[in-house]
């Protein structure tokens, strides 16, 4: 009797909810940090983040209009359906080498922790944040935290899963609706992460996923008029001037890369979430 | 053909006779050939000009219930100025409102060089006494209306009654005076592209001006395939007869990329004398935006967005 063949997976984009490939048609090789061949991954053009940025774009509506306790369950779900995937996470980052499968583990029970924490927050940022506002008038005013719109993020390059459920939870936690480029040495985790959520109730385009070139997506989605803040965690140094100078065309929230290396499994802190929220204040008259 | 065009309204199985006697349309062939078409690569200088053509070409379109005199004025002001920030890009062809706002629309626009058209007879059904669709085409050209786009009769038309229809066309024309008449078969009711190709001749040797897909108010609107059918039937028109129609699709042409899809069907169908704003109009509204913000971006190299341009 042969030997049977295992079957090949063909790793595609993440748009809209659904698994489309690379409009450019294009692919390229995922190593290992030793160079071995790990798998063919798609290499997303600007086509594809300008479809990822209108898909983002409709699901926005919903999205930031669904009550944040029940963002905060879709966001405790995706960390459900993410433990369910615990030994192909924990294959996939010891495939690509550099730890071992205790340090993976660690990893992906971290990324678990990640989500369950930024679920708590959805329903309480508003609280934290928001305010009533002491003013000289017969008025009630209020301010809380609206998500800005749609984000841009470019996901580390190292740590591909834990630093990349760490950009994007505190995105989407808030009401925001996000187009990630993933690693693009690393990107298997990506998308493995997008099979996760396309299984945990959370509305397609809420999280569109691109694996390719960052120097070459990210400086689009800067210039992008739809896009209304950009995180350049993954960035080098030159490709964040370049992204930040495009992003001010229309006054985009950027966040800038962190300084040195991220120790992404030290307490992340509220920061994240505060870059991409806007303050609202309404004055409301007493007495009327 | 054995009778002239001329004679074939004399009676209704003359008529009859002609109009089922056209060739049938190969439902297969025109869908293939529409979708083939649909495929070629419009690039670079090619695009700029096609969007420019293609903004020049739309019928801006208001047609609801709850349409507003100051929408409408706000909508002229679009169609004059497409896009404020820019002085380069070409006004529109024509704003098409119904025929109560048509005074509103025709203030609004004169000496602009954009025209007013008017939706008549019953529309969206026409399902109403001739004398009404006639006093209501009366009205809309009374107000300055210089497009009329009137609907056939379809109930007529299926039952197989080609002759109402026909002198409803008739009629029609006639209290349009100088406007021009634009016919609206409704290809979305008409079942078949045979019976797509029967009406469009039925409009023609009626005096039709133009023939346009559909209200919009019914799904399927204006399709690729059906275009094809109406093209072809303009061609075959003017090789017959020597008058020259134009075609309208209206309804559903939402992005630049269908626009420009149109562009090339009617290039290949009817030949590059129709890529003009006097042959081919395109019934369209939140088409504009699309094409501006294409417009955009090939002048600026970033990716425009739906927040800088106006809504309606």
């Amino acid at each position: 009797m042969s030997e049977r063949l295992s079957v090949r997976k063909t790793y595609k984009l993440f748009i809209g909810g659904a698994f489309p490939r690379s409009e450019s048609g294009r692919s390229y090789a995922v190593t290992s940090s030793k160079g071995d061949f790990l798998a063919n991954a798609a290499r997303a053009s600007r086509k594809d983040a300008r479809d990822a940025v209108a898909a983002a774009r409709k699901a926005f509506p919903g999205w930031s209009g669904a009550t944040a306790y029940n963002r905060g369950q879709i966001l405790y779900r995706i960390a459900e359906m993410l433990e369910g995937r615990r030994a192909q996470f924990v294959a996939e980052i010891t495939a690509f080498g550099g730890v071992g499968v205790k340090q993976a583990g660690e990893m992906v029970d971290a990324a678990v922790d990640r989500l369950v924490w930024y679920a708590g927050w959805s329903d309480k940022i508003g609280a934290v944040l928001g305010s009533a506002n002491p003013v000289a008038g017969p008025y009630f005013n209020l301010s809380s935290p609206e998500p800005t719109g749609v984000v841009a993020v470019v996901a580390p390059q190292v740590g591909p899963l834990l630093g990349l459920v760490s950009v994007i939870a505190p995105v989407i936690a808030t009401g925001n609706t996000c187009v990630v480029v993933a690693s693009e040495r690393a990107p298997l985790p990506a998308i493995t992460l997008a099979e996760v959520l396309a299984t945990s109730d959370l509305p397609g385009g809420v999280v569109n996923v691109l694996t390719g070139s960052a120097a070459e997506i990210a400086p689009w989605l800067a210039g992008h008029m739809d896009v209304n803040g950009i995180d350049l965690t993954g960035a080098d140094a030159e490709l964040a001037v370049t992204c930040e100078e495009l992003a001010a065309e229309n006054l985009k929230r950027v966040l800038r890369p962190p300084a040195g290396p991220v120790n992404w499994l030290a307490d992340p802190g509220i920061a994240r979430m505060t870059t991409f929220l806007e303050t609202k204040t309404v004055w409301h008259p007493i007495g009327v | 053909m054995t009778t002239p065009l001329a004679e074939v309204a004399s009676s209704p199985s003359t008529l009859r006779a002609f109009l089922h006697g056209l060739p049938g349309v190969d439902r297969v062939g025109a869908d293939a050939r529409a979708a083939m078409l649909g495929t070629r690569s419009i690039k670079t200088t090619a695009k700029k000009q096609a969007i420019d053509l293609a903004i020049r070409m739309v019928d801006l379109t208001t047609l609801e219930g709850a349409d507003t005199h100051g929408k409408v004025r706000a909508m002229c002001a679009k169609a004059v100025r497409p896009d404020p920030a820019d002085s380069s890009v070409p006004p529109v062809a024509a704003v098409c409102v119904y025929p109560d706002l048509v005074a509103t629309a025709v203030e609004a626009l004169t000496g602009s060089g954009v025209k007013v058209a008017s939706v008549a007879t019953s529309f969206p059904s026409g399902r109403s006494s001739l004398e009404v669709k006639v006093a209501e085409t009366r009205l809309a050209v009374a107000a300055g209306a210089a497009e009329i786009d009137m609907v056939i009769d379809r109930g007529a038309f299926l039952a197989g009654d080609y002759l109402k229809v026909y002198e409803e066309i008739v009629a029609t024309k006639e209290a349009c005076a100088d406007a021009h008449l634009k016919v609206i078969l409704e290809t979305g009711e008409l079942a078949t592209y045979d019976n797509v190709r029967r009406a469009s001749w039925l409009a023609m040797i009626a005096g039709a001006d133009f023939i346009k897909t559909s209200t919009g108010k019914v799904s399927p609107a204006a399709t690729l395939p059906v275009t094809l059918v109406m093209l072809e039937a303009v061609r075959d028109f003017l090789a017959a007869t020597g008058r020259k129609v134009g075609v309208k699709p209206a309804g559903g042409i939402r992005t630049t990329k269908d626009a420009i899809k149109y562009l090339v069907l009617v290039n290949e169908t009817a030949g590059p004398d129709w890529l003009d704003p006097d042959w081919f109009r395109l019934g369209a509204s939140s088409l504009l935006n699309d094409l501006l913000m294409q417009r955009q971006k090939m002048a600026t190299g970033r990716y425009a967005g739906p927040d800088y341009f106006t809504l309606d």
